[in-house]
């Protein structure tokens, strides 16, 4: 049965998604529940606790509340809070009873916005799907709502940056300088990998002026409109980047800087820009996935699982490295055109299993290692949205996909 | 370095002395934080303590993830499985046929199929009107050799009822057959953490050849079994009372609630309702001896009628006088702990809070009472059993300080203190960012006089070895396996 699980956990849902990817922004994320989503989140979804406050809380939704539809105490809660943290906006995450009740968040939200002057949104989120889902529909809305215009700002960015000149006046345009999309601890674990990426793309010429979201703050990311090209370095991010390409016409590109794949994406990015600054205009259909661009055929003699974009690119990486096809299973709620044809989804343990039946080398999270044939050769691949804080002591050791190099592969 | 949030904020609604505070709830209610202090057992931990049986939730996404998560930390991924709720199910209420199908697809998968299914249904099968009793006669009649406990993970109902932590208490006894009652099985009910062997009833209990079966001892669904052997079941944590009532009730049974206490006069009177209910006749047989072993011994008469002779024949005086030098010499014992433990911190201030002992008042006004410097004791509603103490703090020390650990500003407000600070408890030392902390949790298997020496040591120990709260508090399930 596809909703039985046996061994296997599940991966982060919405709702932490939305906490995960709006924690360091200073806003107040409140999640309307009675107890556990808050509790799930903050012991095995959240690793910033000691190193940033961060306010998110929770409802504590009662049943007398559920029934009754008695939205007012939601509301007057979060006013109350609010008069007192001041945060920089509000944003709410339904889980599944008021989902059931039909709770109005939206105008749940212009009420208290209206009547606290404070920006606030809802995250349509239920405790129903993943990550991917909540987070990326977080970040969209902070796209929406707080990235500011280019040409308002660029004479105060005009000191910051060294710019191209004629370029730079006719466009308000930083160039080399792009956004991270997508990047949150679910996926990229503590912010040393984030930073250790963010090095990999100066070394290679490209800035980067914000982080969606980790190590910047609100105020970093309304300068977003700026950069040249928006990469989008996990599912996560694509909502963002279709927004920020609508808004400002900023065209992106998608994949994650790992190993022998990080050359293959600068040519990218460097050619998306180029072509950009050319056409003037993005082109919305093509789904600018680097990591499906050069991929091999033929049966696939490595399997890996995980979340499609950053899986994508270790694809990319390990083909390159040892000139075996690659295949990604994705478990988790993806957008269309991020996956190779050799790719697919996977909805449950029984399906999981099944497809993993022949597989030789497997690259997952540890905690898949159960379902997966005895005598295959499993690579361990920690992925905080899968298990956690678990391994959460080797990711800081070894960083979030591992020494390439380190691999042995018959 | 901790980056902050937002400018300063005034404490007020979440920090008052005791003299403001109202009883039982001091603190305004609104939104909820949730500190990373994860010691306290949840209910994956506690049904796990039943021998040879599985675990499955059939919930959302999110909820799932925290429990399941939690029997992987524990490395008991292999008796937890699940089934996942999804929107359809809802809208199209066909919970009932997910929760048979899923439960049978997840138990069909087994190789070994187990004694029990402690199935965990939720919010959800709750405001949906799921017919549980449907749910359940489906799943024995594909599964007859399968005892299915009907266990509930419904927080939404917990502020105006049973918690689900209370209602797997009394589930965890329900597959408990009627046996014929064994006078000298005492079987203690709905704790988490087997009683220390030093601990006052363990010490009777075994001086007098008594049996104490324990959930948290039980290894085998046979050794589980024998649970409900016992003439007298015994209750020690209060979430546990619920429970313990209603299998006496069932069982036909005595069932004596005797709450870990810090207080000298109510811990005597629990020895004493023990010792009457058991009819163990208290004789000394040897003097005084130092430490917690040979502090008393207690010779029981067993046969018929013995105590009642004793009675009759005037020696319920007799008695009465040796349990009373018993008394003396355990209280004296617990003076000199005390002291020493006073001597070595003298009055370095100490935090506490009501996750290291559901009775944290009661402790609170030992210390002070014996001139410690308690400065602030965390908690965010004060339990009925703690009346008494919390008038006495009241009265006698109305500067003492009580914090909220779940009200929202606690997320903002500076932590730490200045200088050396013990805390009692992990919520206490993750708000005052002390290193020396006592990292315990619902009053583990103290119990009785001895349970303060215990803690007397455990403060002690704290107060002259630093731990590293970062890695520590964050481990679910004190005393469990952790693999984090």
């Amino acid at each position: 049965m596809r909703q039985s699980y046996k061994i296997i956990p599940i991966y982060t849902a919405d709702v932490s998604g939305v906490c995960s990817a709006l924690y360091e922004l200073g806003g107040m994320v409140v999640m309307h529940d009675p107890s556990g989503c808050n509790s799930t989140y903050n012991t095995h979804d959240e690793i910033r606790w000691y190193d940033q406050d961060s306010l998110i809380y929770i409802s504590g939704l009662t049943e007398i509340d559920a029934v009754m539809g008695n939205d007012a105490k939601f509301i007057h809660d979060i006013e109350e809070a609010a008069k007192e943290l001041k945060p920089k906006f509000i944003a709410l995450a339904g889980s599944p009873i008021p989902f059931m009740n039909g709770t109005d968040f939206p105008a749940i939200a212009q009420v208290i916005e209206t009547e606290t002057g404070i920006p606030a949104f809802s995250v349509p989120t239920n405790g129903m799907h993943d990550y991917t889902y909540g987070a990326g529909l977080a970040l969209a809305e902070i796209a929406e709502r707080f990235v500011k215009e280019a040409e308002v700002r660029a004479v105060t960015a005009a000191s910051d940056i060294d710019r191209n000149s004629a370029y730079s006046e006719v466009s308000c345009i930083r160039p080399h300088t792009l956004n991270l999309l997508g990047v949150t601890p679910l996926d990229f674990g503590p912010q040393a990998n984030v930073d250790a990426m963010k090095q990999t793309l100066r070394q290679r010429g490209w800035e980067v002026i914000s982080t969606w979201a980790m190590g910047d703050t609100l105020e970093t990311l309304s300068y977003a409109g700026e950069a040249e090209v928006n990469l989008v370095v996990s599912s996560v991010g694509l909502p963002t980047a279709k927004i920020l390409q609508e808004k400002f016409g900023t065209p992106y590109i998608i994949g994650t800087p790992i190993g022998g794949f990080t050359e293959e994406l600068i040519q990218a990015i460097n050619e998306k820009a180029f072509l950009h600054n050319e056409a003037k205009k993005a082109d919305k259909n093509n789904i600018p996935a680097a990591y499906l661009k050069n991929r091999l055929a033929g049966t696939p003699q490595i399997t890996l699982i995980g979340e499609a974009v950053t899986m994508g690119s270790l694809a990319a990486a390990l083909e390159k490295q040892y000139n075996k096809p690659v295949r990604v299973i994705c478990p988790l709620e993806t957008h269309e055109g991020l996956l190779a044809p050799n790719d697919c989804t996977a909805d449950g343990e029984e399906e999981m299993e099944q497809l993993l039946k022949d597989a030789g080398i497997i690259f997952a999270d540890p905690l898949y290692r159960p379902i997966c044939p005895p005598d295959s050769t499993f690579i361990e691949l920690p992925h905080i949205a899968f298990s956690g804080r678990i391994f959460l002591k080797k990711i800081k050791k070894c960083g979030i996909f591992g020494d390439l190099n380190d691999i042995k592969l018959t | 370095m901790l980056k902050r949030v937002g400018d300063e904020i005034n404490p007020e609604g979440a920090v008052i002395t005791i003299r403001e505070a109202d009883f039982p709830v001091p603190f305004p209610l609104g939104l909820e934080f949730n500190s990373p202090a994860h010691g306290n057992w949840n209910i994956v931990h506690t049904g796990m303590l039943m021998p040879e049986a599985i675990q499955i939730y059939v919930c959302a996404d999110n909820c799932m993830r925290g429990v399941v998560l939690t029997a992987a930390e524990m490395n008991a991924a292999d008796r937890f499985s699940f089934v996942t709720v999804e929107e359809e199910n809802l809208l199209n209420g066909n919970l009932e046929d997910v929760t048979i199908e899923g439960v049978t697809d997840v138990l069909n998968k087994l190789k070994q199929k187990p004694k029990a299914v402690l199935l965990f249904t939720v919010c959800l099968h709750h405001f949906l009107g799921c017919d549980l009793d449907r749910v359940y006669e489906e799943l024995g009649t594909c599964f007859p050799e399968i005892v299915f406990v009907r266990c509930f993970m419904d927080p939404i109902m917990q502020k105006h009822g049973l918690t689900p932590d209370q209602k797997l208490r009394k589930a965890m006894y329900d597959p408990l057959i009627p046996k014929e009652a064994d006078p000298h099985t005492v079987t203690l009910v709905g704790s988490d953490f087997a009683l220390d062997e030093s601990s006052d009833i363990k010490r009777l209990l075994k001086s007098t050849g008594y049996t104490l079966r324990e959930l948290p001892a039980c290894k085998t669904w046979e050794e589980y079994q024998q649970l409900g052997r016992a003439g007298v079941f015994v209750s020690c944590y209060p979430p546990a009372k619920y429970g313990a009532d209603m299998l006496a009730e069932r069982l036909n049974r005595k069932h004596l609630y005797l709450p870990g206490s810090f207080d000298y006069g109510e811990i005597k009177e629990e020895i004493r309702r023990l010792i009457q209910n058991l009819n163990i006749n208290y004789m000394r047989k040897n003097g005084v001896e130092h430490g917690r072993e040979n502090c008393c011994v207690i010779e029981e008469r067993r046969d018929t009628g013995a105590y009642e002779n004793d009675k009759k024949e005037g020696n319920e005086h007799c008695i009465n006088e040796e349990l009373e030098a018993f008394f003396k010499r355990e209280i004296t014992l617990c003076e000199d702990s005390i002291n020493h433990a006073k001597s070595i911190l003298g009055d370095t201030p100490i935090v506490l809070d009501y996750l290291y002992h559901p009775r944290l008042l009661g402790l609170a006004k030992l210390l002070l009472e014996h001139g410690f410097h308690v400065t602030t004791v965390y908690l965010d509603s004060i339990s009925p059993e703690e009346k008494s103490a919390f008038d006495w703090l009241k009265l006698h020390h109305p500067d003492l300080e009580l914090r909220a650990t779940i009200q929202t500003k606690m997320r903002v407000l500076p932590r730490g203190t200045e200088g050396k600070v013990l805390a009692i408890g992990q919520k206490a030392a993750w708000f005052s960012a002390s290193r020396n902390f006592v990292n315990m949790v619902q009053g583990g298997g103290l119990w009785g006089f001895d349970g303060i020496r215990r803690t007397m040591e455990l403060m002690t120990e704290a107060f002259l070895e630093e731990r590293d709260p970062e890695d520590l508090i964050v481990r679910k399930g004190w005393g469990c396996e952790s693999c984090i």
